[in-house]
């Protein structure tokens, strides 16, 4: 019988989130990884390995690992670092795995990939030679809290090209596996003045559909966008939503027009304390709201860029973590939704598998 | 031999890694080192560079606050403490 697991990232530590495909009743384990704060915890369907970006206060970043769903754990941080005098290393969230390896972004900024299932890892781009990149770790050109490299999004037929979100910066591409890169952020909105109109875009979630390479959609923190052409081109597609800011996107696995995403107020937090996902069928042309089974009344809940995942079966089902701790779960595409678990800590990432 | 004393957070991360160990060691520096050849990767999580500790990581000989250059004397007591931070 097929598991449909969702992988949990908190603030103190991984839970797994277990159910059948009919995705009904749910069973919760955990807390794992020594409870240490979890940014991105992803499934590599190739391997059947977990693997969990993580920090802790005390004893630095790395990624955790677990070969049997989450019985027993390993953590490495082996190649986990900038030179010696050099820029310092944080942390490590966004963990992406495609063609065999695995990607891992790091603040400050920039990606390292393992090639032996994050037992061991090297640096493979800091992204020099992009607009202002000199001055990127300087404190007082940062954006407040972080700058990072939290996410990159691979493409599914070229090891060789992928997608890099670098926080306050925007959206880099390369197509020789970070040996050069190219900025991709025409047709994005800043309010706030751009010394140079290539970079400076607050980007906070890319996604692609996994029907069309060309087709991206991405959630800023001035709109939602869309890109028809590989992100070479933007368009503003917020109109419609309740408000312009938020984190989390996720992609329908079977149609290319249809997204969700997850508006926040400005406090970060889903508006009028009423909990909503909004939905999208026509790529950004009209939005419609799904609250049916969410709470209505003083939900002011607030969800991170990592916290949305969609399944890939014939009905997807669609699931996020809030930062207070609940993760809901809908097993229709959104149009209703049950809380599947209730008291977590803050949850930083909400990622699914269906496994055989 | 120094009389290394551990934080409880350090023996989940490393197979059979107890909270006591002894180590013969000259130096602070030395003894991290000498337990990073035992279980490998256990100087990443105390140290943040070749020269430091990391921020919350603090180290004690004989009671008195130490660093990594801090000399060990035989039957010397290493406290290394995980400080209290966060919540």
């Amino acid at each position: 019988m097929p598991l449909t697991v969702v992988l949990v990232g908190t603030r103190k530590g991984c839970f797994i989130l277990e159910s059948d495909t009919d995705r009904r009743d749910w069973k919760v384990r955990g807390p794992y990884c020594e409870g240490w704060p979890v940014y991105h915890a992803v499934h590599d369907a190739d391997s059947g390995a977990i693997y969990a970006a993580a920090a802790s206060e005390w004893h630095g970043a790395g990624v955790w690992r677990s070969t049997d769903l989450g019985e027993t754990w390993e953590l490495s941080s082996e190649g986990l670092a900038y030179d010696d005098g050099g820029q310092k290393l944080s942390k490590v969230s966004g963990l992406t795995v495609a063609h065999g390896r695995i990607l891992a972004g790091a603040e400050n900024a920039g990606i390292f990939e393992s090639r032996d299932g994050a037992k061991t890892w090297s640096l493979l781009s800091t992204l020099d030679g992009m607009p202002g990149r000199e001055n990127w770790n300087d404190p007082k050109n940062q954006p407040p809290g972080h700058l990072g490299l939290p996410a990159i999004l691979p493409h599914p037929d070229d090891a060789s090209r992928f997608w890099a979100v670098v926080q306050g910066i925007g959206i880099f591409e390369t197509t020789d596996d970070g040996a050069s890169w190219t900025p991709r952020n025409k047709g994005l909105r800043a309010d706030w003045p751009l010394e140079n109109p290539e970079v400076g875009y607050c980007v906070h979630k890319l996604v692609m559909s996994p029907l069309d390479t060309q087709r991206l959609y991405q959630q800023n923190h001035v709109g939602m966008h869309r890109s028809d052409d590989g992100g070479n081109q933007w368009v503003e597609i917020t109109e419609g939503l309740p408000s312009e800011f938020g984190f989390a996107a996720a992609t329908h696995p079977h149609d290319k027009e249809t997204f969700y995403v997850i508006p926040l107020d400005p406090s970060r937090v889903m508006p009028e304390g009423r909990a909503s996902v909004w939905r999208t069928r026509d790529a950004g042309s009209t939005w419609q709201r799904l609250d049916d089974g969410l709470p209505q009344r003083d939900a002011h809940l607030g969800v991170l860029r990592e916290g949305m995942a969609i399944d890939a079966l014939d009905v997807p089902g669609v699931y996020f973590g809030t930062s207070t701790g609940q993760v809901f779960a809908s097993a229709n595409e959104g149009d209703s939704w049950t809380e599947i678990a209730s008291y977590l800590p803050a949850i930083s990432s909400v990622e699914v598998a269906v496994i055989d | 031999m120094a009389d290394v004393h551990l934080p409880g957070t350090l023996p989940p991360l490393f197979r059979d890694l107890p909270r006591r160990v002894d180590v013969d060691a000259a130096t602070v520096d030395e003894a991290i080192a000498r337990l990073d050849e035992r279980w490998p990767g256990l100087r990443d999580r105390l140290c943040a560079s070749r020269t430091e500790l990391r921020p919350h990581i603090h180290v004690y000989v004989d009671r008195e606050r130490a660093a990594l250059d801090t000399a060990l004397a035989a039957g010397s007591r290493l406290d290394v403490i995980a400080a209290i931070t966060g919540g």
